[in-house]
């Protein structure tokens, strides 16, 4: 049976194709998946050389937009591994808030996405809209709904208010009876588990030999998060639970990302709760001569930062390293041998930080393309419908 | 402009595209969508395919490698096409100014009719800097 | 194995390859070995003691392009660097992605951005850069100028 190649367009609903992902196919099944990167470098590793330290934390809070928090996190982490140093409690617990309300509107974004490819419309539109609820509390705590600049060497740049704990936790409890109905709707749903289940599976020894990070990994049984390893901030001061699961399938990945949010969302609550008073800044004033290397669990993954300082005021190397780098390659083991209406949400299921990943483009054999960006959702909409009919649905 | 624009714009089709960012500005544009802002109630709607667009919204610093895709795309677009900026990165490239990966700015690329400063612009400056654009055009 | 015991086996076995092993605090030790015994160290790191590989991050450090290979043992809290200091004006070393595939797409980034060769990668192609940036530029080094004659770097101001 001859193979034709197929392009792959943006998962994004509204982003136009850019060549990216190419597709060989028999018939309906994967054979071989090939990718093509590039569209969002901007050189920000060589930004970082010609910038003092404490502005390198705006540059990397642009790398990506959905995951801000995590650069800058990770990169002052590396530069506080320069020397020996302790950031203050306060600072901890302010970083701990904001790192983890940030996972919550990461994974509700996620979440809303995967209802988009799926053909769930109003999961879609729930799923934003409680994150609009969050970005509310970014915003009161930070001044912005996004790039929050809180992180700077040596502590946060600003403080939280006492005023302003109480309507934060308001809107925090506020979300989660509708969270709650979203958890019930997704993981009871016969047609998402029809749909989901078995699809786009990596096994753990793949998840291993691929270095794979955050819920990618997690869902193939490696309980591994930066968080519990190698703990940093306010995580130790109470008690949450890692989500490890181990089928390794998109329906895994889905139920871990919606189980974190309920965990951030208890972490967020008791440092609100219990924000210890003190410093928020160490005042760190020249950094040393010296290498620095930090990581922290981005709501991908583990983001890692590595810092060289000669003593002056600006890194002589900054490597960024975002979760998606890692994650990315694992679509070699999960869509080839899967059909093209699946390809989509695989591949939405490492959840790709677009900034780090970019766009799919296939190219025909022939150089014909045979589907676009926008078919390959429908196909995908199309078989969900196929199983919901069969299973005798609504 | 022309009458042509002006009926266009009653209910213009608008696209979107990003050469390049960090996605934040696109978010914003997407939450445009969402019952919070719901851009619909001023008529607009999202073009499935550029072929459709009436109204260009652009965001990220050009990088090379989205570059060429923006022309071949500027290209395909039936005119007359208003392109809005958004975000600092599609005004001036921001910070990014000295990337050895983008060398151009936007408006040097393609004509641009509205920059929506930020970083990013909240959705209401982005409905906002669109409404605007819109009114203008249509009492020009 | 106890943070001590993995070192002991580090320097035990690969001792004639070591050229220094900086001991930093408990969660950071950097390794420096001779190029040779990058694939030798590196797999069994990752698959005997069961380190997870991060990342490798290349440097220019004008007398030398160094590389460090970034891997971390969690159960130990513990993150092990080694360090290859390379030739700049040949910068060469085997590929570790033929046995790791989790270092696929850095060597091919390092490739691009810092101009090293790394012998027997499966697949040394473009990741990052576009089709017409020019061969032999590479951003990430210390002697990188703009080649770009049209590119716009005015401020207007």
């Amino acid at each position: 049976m001859g193979r034709t190649v197929i392009p792959i367009g943006p998962y994004h609903p509204l982003q136009e194709e850019p060549e990216f992902f190419t597709l060989t196919v028999e018939g309906e099944t994967v054979v071989d998946i090939d990718v093509r990167i590039g569209y969002n470098h901007r050189g920000i590793e060589k930004l970082s050389e010609s910038k003092i330290f404490e502005n390198c934390t705006f540059v990397v809070e642009r790398i990506c937009g959905i995951c801000s928090t995590s650069h800058p996190y990770a990169f002052t982490r590396a530069v506080e591994d320069v020397f020996p140093m302790e950031v203050p409690i306060r600072a901890k617990y302010i970083r701990t808030i904001i790192a983890e309300t940030e996972r919550i509107h990461s994974h509700l974004l996620w979440l809303g996405l995967a209802g988009h490819f799926l053909g769930y419309n109003t999961v879609y539109m729930w799923a934003w809209k409680l994150r609009e609820e969050i970005l509310d509390v970014m915003e009161i705590l930070s001044g912005n709904r996004n790039n929050y600049a809180m992180f700077k060497p040596g502590g946060v740049r600003r403080d939280i208010r006492a005023e302003d704990i109480p309507v934060c936790l308001r809107k925090i409890e506020s979300i989660l009876p509708t969270l709650d109905m979203l958890k019930k709707a997704v993981l009871d749903d016969p047609v998402l588990h029809a749909r989901l289940k078995g699809v786009g599976v990596m096994t753990y020894q793949q998840a291993i030999d691929f270095s794979a990070l955050g819920p990618t990994s997690r869902a193939s049984g490696v309980a591994r998060d930066v968080r519990k390893d190698s703990p940093y901030g306010a995580y130790q001061e109470m008690p949450w639970d890692m989500i490890v699961t181990k089928n390794g399938d998109v329906f895994d990945k889905a139920v871990i990302r919606i189980l974190e949010t309920f965990e951030s969302a208890k972490i967020v609550r008791f440092c609100l709760e219990k924000l210890p008073d003190g410093p928020i800044d160490a005042n760190i004033k020249d950094v040393p001569v010296g290498e620095g290397i930090g990581h922290i669990e981005a709501p991908r993954g583990e983001t890692f930062h590595y810092v060289r300082s000669d003593g002056t005021n600006r890194p002589v190397r900054h490597k960024v390293r975002a979760p998606t780098f890692m994650n990315f390659p694992t679509y070699k083991a999960t869509v080839k041998g899967q059909t093209i209406s699946d390809a989509t949400i695989i591949l939405a299921a490492i959840d790709p930080c677009y900034c780090c990943t970019e766009r799919i483009a296939v190219k025909d054999a022939s150089g014909k393309a045979l589907y676009s960006g926008q078919d390959l959702i429908r196909l995908s909409r199309e078989k969900t419908e196929r199983l919901r009919k069969g299973m005798g649905g609504r | 402009m022309s009458l042509k624009l002006k009926a266009l714009l009653k209910s213009p089709w608008v696209f979107h595209l990003s050469t390049g960012s960090c996605n934040n500005c696109d978010i914003e544009t997407l939450d445009c969508l969402t019952p919070r802002f719901d851009i619909e109630r001023f008529g607009m709607l999202l073009a499935g395919s550029i072929k459709h667009a009436d109204v260009l919204l652009v965001t990220g610093s050009c990088n090379r490698m989205s570059v060429e895709r923006l022309k071949t795309l500027w290209e395909q677009v039936p005119k007359p096409c208003l392109v809005v900026a958004i975000g600092t990165c599609a005004g001036s490239r921001g910070l990014f100014i000295d990337s050895y990966n983008c060398p151009h700015p936007l408006d040097s690329i393609i004509p641009v009719n509205v920059y929506i400063p930020g970083c990013p612009p909240k959705p209401e400056a982005i409905m906002a800097g669109v409404v605007q654009l819109i009114q203008k055009v249509g009492g020009a | 194995m106890t943070r001590e015991d993995v070192l002991a086996d580090i320097r035990g076995r690969f001792g004639a390859d070591i050229v220094e092993l900086f001991d930093k605090s408990p969660k950071r030790v950097y390794v420096e070995i001779r190029p040779q015994a990058i694939v030798r160290i590196g797999t069994h790191l990752f698959r005997t003691l069961g380190a997870r590989f991060n990342i490798a991050s290349g440097t220019d450090m004008k007398d030398w392009i160094e590389i460090l290979y970034h891997f971390t043992i969690e159960d130990l809290n513990l993150l092990i660097s080694l360090r290859v200091r390379l030739d700049p004006g040949h910068p060469e070393i085997d590929s570790l992605a033929r046995d790791i595939e989790a270092l696929n797409w850095i060597e091919r980034e390092l490739t691009e951005l810092l101009g090293i060769t790394f012998t027997g990668h499966p697949d040394p192609r473009r990741l990052l850069l576009a089709d017409n940036w020019p061969e032999g530029v590479y951003p990430l080094r210390r002697d990188y100028v703009e080649w770009d004659g049209t590119a716009d770097r005015t401020r207007g101001v």
